[in-house]
């Protein structure tokens, strides 16, 4: 019996190696361990041993049978492993296969110009006005000091809709719907569509501005180039600075053209700056004291600034668009560029 | 306005170079939007005389000069000319070898007919000059220069011919109507340079007998607040000298004769526009300014007639119009080579009354833009005195005693303000010292008296933009210079709360939201055409149809005011699928425009429509409605679905959107019909796959509640029961789950899991397979409980909608 129970050891070290699957695991376990395995057989055929020889004869069966029980269950680890393994492998994709998603859809260029604006002058304490597309002669001219007979009235540049109404031709018409509304301390942006009877490779029939307003006591000029240098820095990058040039615009007194120092270039000169230097982005000045006076507001105690921008110019600038058209085609190649 | 540097520098001693003075003009506000060097283009180029000339063997009209162009250039150069005008001694323009031409010629020596020819002899017309610039610039041939003592052997053509010069191209503020002219232009350049003005001469004396019978009024004082008029006799009619020719030229205009001539040169120089009556054609000798009478007819000189109208000022004489006032002469009274007398015009006309007419009738010239900019009164003596010295200048004429003023206005005094230097300094934010403003603005002409810091000033007759302490303050930093503003961060104003509110935001999160359902956002004209609503089958009776007009559209595209944003959609789409964009969601979040009645009479009803549109063969009428869902849940509003009729969408694929029992938007594929009428290729599968969609986001955003609680969890058990149904083919899901859902009150969801049509189910017939959640916030839902609530909802289900349980 001990030279069976040899052969047997041997066998099974044999029979281990061979295990490699849940499948020769079970014949394993089966062959050695099962009901009608080796080992039990064994325990069987101790009944035909010597008695006095059992008990050492018992123990070695034990031991055997416990060696094979841990053979076993390293077995089964390994079994386990390798199964994991393949099972891995089977499950192993290719990254580099395109992603399933939903392709995110965009903000319009001018949405996302409109947004960083407000941004910059929200944190300065600007609320935002939106006022009427459609305004009156009144608001969009007369009370903003642009008299009867100047020439922005005519008719080949408004788009009338009666006598009185018209589509607003700038959104300086929010300021007197503010300062009729609100009494200074005052800082308010009017963001909107606008109107101009024009159309060409630099200008669209319907446009947007961003109007901004101040009325406070001792606001300056020194007040718009300082909030105007904030929002060049935020718009094209800390390095760029601003000048104020005289111009003239009905509703300010002085006004001036802003031009911010090309941000391409540096200043040097390049063909975005027309080799000057300097772009020029929008126009503001002091609230002409009129414009104060026919909203109510005392100009001997009260002063403002106001200052518009044309979103389609700064986005223009900004994204390197050179064509007006571009923004109201919604060409879906050029509206996906865009981020939301 | 164009400003020559040659012209200028007769006024004002400029020292500095004309790209100089760009950066200085346009540092105080003067923008020169073209520097124009009129040698530019032209080099190498230089006064020859033709020494020698003999006929070219083998040709019938060449001749081999030999040309002397000084020590310098050459004193024996070969040439070959065809030109019919030369003779030995000829002084010509000669372009050497390498000389450029204007228009990009370059001249090369080269072998004509076997001999070389070391350049060219110019004509005035190659070097791009008229007679007006030069004498003798337009004939045929060769540009003869024999008597200039400017024209010295060798020395560069441009200096000899008057283009060794620059024209300053300069952009005008419409503030500024003063400086419309080369004299207001000097005053700012002599102001910016600290030098003196040399004003133009303006004494004339008196040579001639008066007219008694000449009478001048004006009736239309409103719209001519000063007319000014002055007889001349023995006219004298010639060509114009030399310099003045040369001013006009240089001024893109022609020389026509000496009286003309002085007219169109005091308009350029001191900004006045004039007239000359020829007074032999003036009936009555009798001048009236006053508005036309209604169907009255008048033919200006440039041979147009109009039909007038009472809005339309004129001048006439005792019978009939003799000019259109402020735009142009009539060709009854217009000065000929044989005028004898004549009667000068210098007025101020209202600026509106000179653009109306001017528009209305479409007849625009130089006279009439100059008065819309605005003429002041101060020009209107000043022009009228410097075309009287011209006349006597020229010798063109004997000046009369016979004048008139007629003046609405009689105050013809200058303005005077009180302003403190502090005042000034305070809409800047700066300080200027006291002593540079009074510098400043006494170079500018204002006078200023110091009582104390207590200043009176004086602002200059042709400053009517000048209206108080504002304008000083302008006046001064665009002299002083803006780079002297230094930037504060709106040092003192109070501190404010500022952002977007509710509504700017809701709308933000709306945006972000459809961005991540793959919409793009667009953005469209908010006018558009009545055919757009044709495309879309809109009936004529339909409320988008009562849409504003707009009375002066740019074309018949965009006139309308549009009242739905489904058209401006549509038509992106089908761009889209034009340019080869096969698929793509698109939203626009803009205005709509409902007017309260028609015609407008007053404000209309502006509101936030929300337009998707969506198209591709990936999406169907359900990924739309996904897209709205997804709208319903930032909203937080529950939306429910009901059929609807919609003129340009499907009539089985239309649902209209419930918000709180009232409707909001409509959603479905675009028609068929509608489909098929859009200019899209045949075989184009994705362009006939199209869904619109058009909510009211006004009335949607006004039904969000922002101050919403939490629901307590609940934390009794729930059950879930899956019911298989078969039913009839038209019984709908919404009415199967509003069915189970009133049966009982445990039923909190029922929720589609599968639709299956098959022959052991019958033609005509559907199973839909439902989770039915049952759940109770007082307690469990027991076995039997649910049970009940089952047994209950299966007999509603079959009483009310003949829906039966599958049986396996």
């Amino acid at each position: 019996m001990q030279t069976d129970i040899e052969a047997l050891r041997a066998q099974m070290r044999e029979d281990l190696k061979k295990v490699d699957s849940a499948d020769t695991l079970k014949n394993f376990w089966q062959e050695y361990l099962g009901k009608n395995g080796r080992i039990p057989a064994l325990m069987k055929d101790l009944r035909n041993v010597a008695p006095e020889d059992r008990p050492s004869m018992g123990k070695i069966i034990n031991e055997l049978k416990n060696r094979v029980q841990e053979s076993y269950k390293e077995a089964e680890a390994r079994v386990k492993e390798l199964e994991l393994t393949s099972q891995n492998e089977a499950e192993t994709v290719d990254i580099t296969m395109p992603a399933k998603i939903r392709q995110n859809g965009s903000l319009h260029p001018i949405t996302l110009v409109r947004n960083q604006i407000i941004d910059v002058f929200a944190g300065m304490g600007f609320e935002i006005y939106e006022g009427p597309e459609i305004e009156d002669d009144t608001h969009c001219f007369t009370r903003l000091n642009v008299p009867k007979d100047h020439p922005a009235r005519d008719m080949q540049d408004t788009f009338y809709l009666t006598d009185e109404l018209l589509l607003r031709t700038q959104t300086s018409a929010g300021q007197i719907r503010v300062m009729d509304a609100e009494k200074p301390p005052i800082k308010v942006l009017v963001p909107g569509r606008v109107f101009r009877s024009d159309s060409d490779a630099t200008h669209s029939p319907m446009f947007h501005q961003m109007e901004g307003l101040v009325v406070d006591k001792d606001i300056t000029l020194c007040d718009l180039q300082g909030m105007l240098d904030e929002l060049c820095r935020n718009l094209f990058g800390s390095e760029v600075r601003t000048r104020l040039r005289p111009s003239y615009f009905p509703f300010t007194e002085p006004s001036v053209e802003v031009d911010v120092s090309c941000f391409e270039c540096g200043g040097k000169g390049c063909g975005l700056c027309k080799h000057t230097g300097w772009i020029e982005i929008l126009g503001g000045g002091v609230v002409n004291r009129k414009v104060l006076e026919n909203c109510g507001i005392d100009p001997d105690v009260y002063s403002g600034i106001a200052f518009g921008i044309g979103i389609e110019r700064i986005a223009m600038l900004k994204y390197g668009i050179n064509n007006i058209g571009l923004f109201f085609q919604n060409n879906i190649r050029f509206l996906e560029q865009f981020r939301a | 306005m164009k400003l020559p540097f040659s012209w200028l520098k007769e006024y004002v001693d400029v020292d500095i170079t004309p790209e100089e003075l760009e950066t200085r003009l346009f540092s105080c506000g003067f923008e020169v939007e073209e520097l124009i060097h009129l040698s530019e283009g032209i080099s190498r180029v230089v006064v020859g005389e033709i020494t020698h000339m003999e006929k070219q063997e083998g040709t019938d009209h060449l001749y081999l000069c030999r040309v002397n162009c000084g020590p310098e250039y050459g004193e024996d150069l070969a040439i070959t000319t065809g030109a019919p005008n030369i003779f030995e001694g000829a002084i010509v323009p000669v372009a050497l070898d390498g000389a450029t031409l204007p228009g990009g010629i370059v001249i090369k020596a080269r072998k004509m007919h076997g001999i070389m020819s070391n350049g060219m002899m110019c004509s005035g017309t190659e070097l791009g000059i008229t007679d007006d610039m030069y004498p003798g610039a337009e004939v045929n041939g060769l540009l003869i220069l024999n008597g200039d003592p400017n024209a010295t052997l060798g020395r560069d053509i441009a200096e000899v011919v008057g283009l060794d010069d620059t024209i300053f191209d300069i952009s005008i503020t419409a503030n500024r109507p003063d400086c419309q002219s080369i004299l207001g232009l000097a005053r700012e350049v002599a102001a910016l340079l600290d030098k003196p003005l040399h004003m133009p001469a303006t004494d004339y004396e008196i040579t001639g007998e008066p007219d008694p019978e000449i009478s001048v009024r004006v009736e239309a004082p409103d719209l001519c607040p000063r007319y000014l008029a002055h007889y001349v006799r023995n006219l004298r009619i010639q060509e114009s000298p030399r310099w003045m020719k040369r001013h006009l030229a240089l001024m893109g205009l022609r020389s026509i004769n000496n009286i003309v001539d002085i007219t169109n040169h005091t308009l350029l120089e001191i900004g006045q526009p004039m007239h000359a009556f020829d007074l032999d054609h003036v009936e009555g000798k009798s001048i009236c300014v006053r508005r036309a009478t209604e169907g009255e007819k008048i033919t200006t000189l440039d041979e147009k007639e109009f039909t007038l109208h009472p809005n339309n000022l004129v001048i006439c004489d005792a019978k009939k119009p003799v000019a259109l006032a402020g735009i142009m002469g009539g060709l009854n009274s217009e000065i000929e080579a044989d005028t004898k007398e004549l009667l000068f015009e210098c007025a101020t006309f209202a600026r509106d009354s000179v653009r109306k007419t001017s528009r209305a009738l479409g007849q625009i010239s130089d006279s009439s833009s100059r008065y819309e900019k605005g003429v002041d009164q101060f020009g209107t003596e000043l022009g009228l005195r410097r075309a009287l010295h011209l006349i006597q200048e020229l010798d063109c004429g004997d000046i009369t005693p016979t004048a008139f003023d007629c003046s609405a206005d009689e105050k013809h005094e200058c303005m005077t303000l009180t302003a403190r230097p502090e005042q000034i300094n305070k809409v800047l934010g700066i300080e200027v010292p006291a002593e540079t403003m009074i510098d400043i603005l006494r170079r500018l002409q204002f006078g200023v008296e110091d009582h104390d810091g207590e200043w009176t000033v004086t602002v200059p007759r042709f400053r009517e933009d000048i209206e108080g302490v504002p304008d000083l303050a302008e006046e001064v930093i665009r002299e002083y210079g803006y780079d002297h503003i230094v930037p504060t961060f709106l040092a003192k104003a109070a501190v404010t709360n500022g952002g977007m509110n509710g509504y700017q935001k809701r709308q933000m999160t709306l945006k972000h939201l459809l961005a991540g359902q793959g919409f793009h956002e667009a953005v469209t004209l908010s006018f558009y055409s009545a055919a757009d609503l044709d495309r879309l089958h809109i009936p004529a009776d339909a409320p988008e149809r009562k849409a504003i007009r707009i009375l002066n559209p740019i074309s018949e595209n965009l006139s309308i005011m549009r009242t739905t944003l489904a058209p401006s959609m549509l038509n992106i789409i089908v761009d889209n699928l034009k340019n080869g964009n096969s698929e793509g969601r698109l939203f626009e979040l803009a205005n709509v425009y409902i007017p309260y009645s028609l015609p407008l009479d007053r404000m209309p009803d502006e509101r936030l429509a929300l337009c998707l549109g969506v198209f591709g063969p990936e999406e169907d009428f359900f990924t739309v409605k996904g897209a709205i869902e997804a709208i319903g849940q930032v909203t937080g509003l529950e939306f429910t679905y009901e059929r609807a009729q919609v003129s340009y969408l499907h009539p089985g694929m239309t649902a209209a959107v419930i918000a709180n029992g009232k409707r909001v938007g409509v959603f479905g594929k675009l028609a068929n019909d509608v489909t098929e009428e859009l200019s899209l290729a045949k075989d184009d599968r994705t362009g006939r796959n199209i869904y619109l969609a058009e909510l009211d986001y006004a009335a949607i955003d006004a039904m969000i509640d922002e101050n919403y609680h939490y629901r307590p969890l609940n934390d009794h058990v729930e059950q879930k029961r899956d019911l298989a149904l078969i039913c009839d083919e038209r019984v709908t899901v919404g009415e199967i789950e509003a069915c189970i859902l009133q049966a009982s009150p445990l039923a909190v969801e029922a929720k589609l899991f599968d639709v299956y049509r098959g022959k052991n189910i019958g033609a005509g017939r559907k199973s839909m397979a439902f989770t039915v959640t049952l759940s109770d916030r007082e307690k469990d839902v027991t076995d039997n409980a649910a049970q009940k609530a089952v047994h209950k909802i299966l007999s509603n289900l079959k009483f009310k909608l003949g829906a039966e349980l599958r049986q396996e």
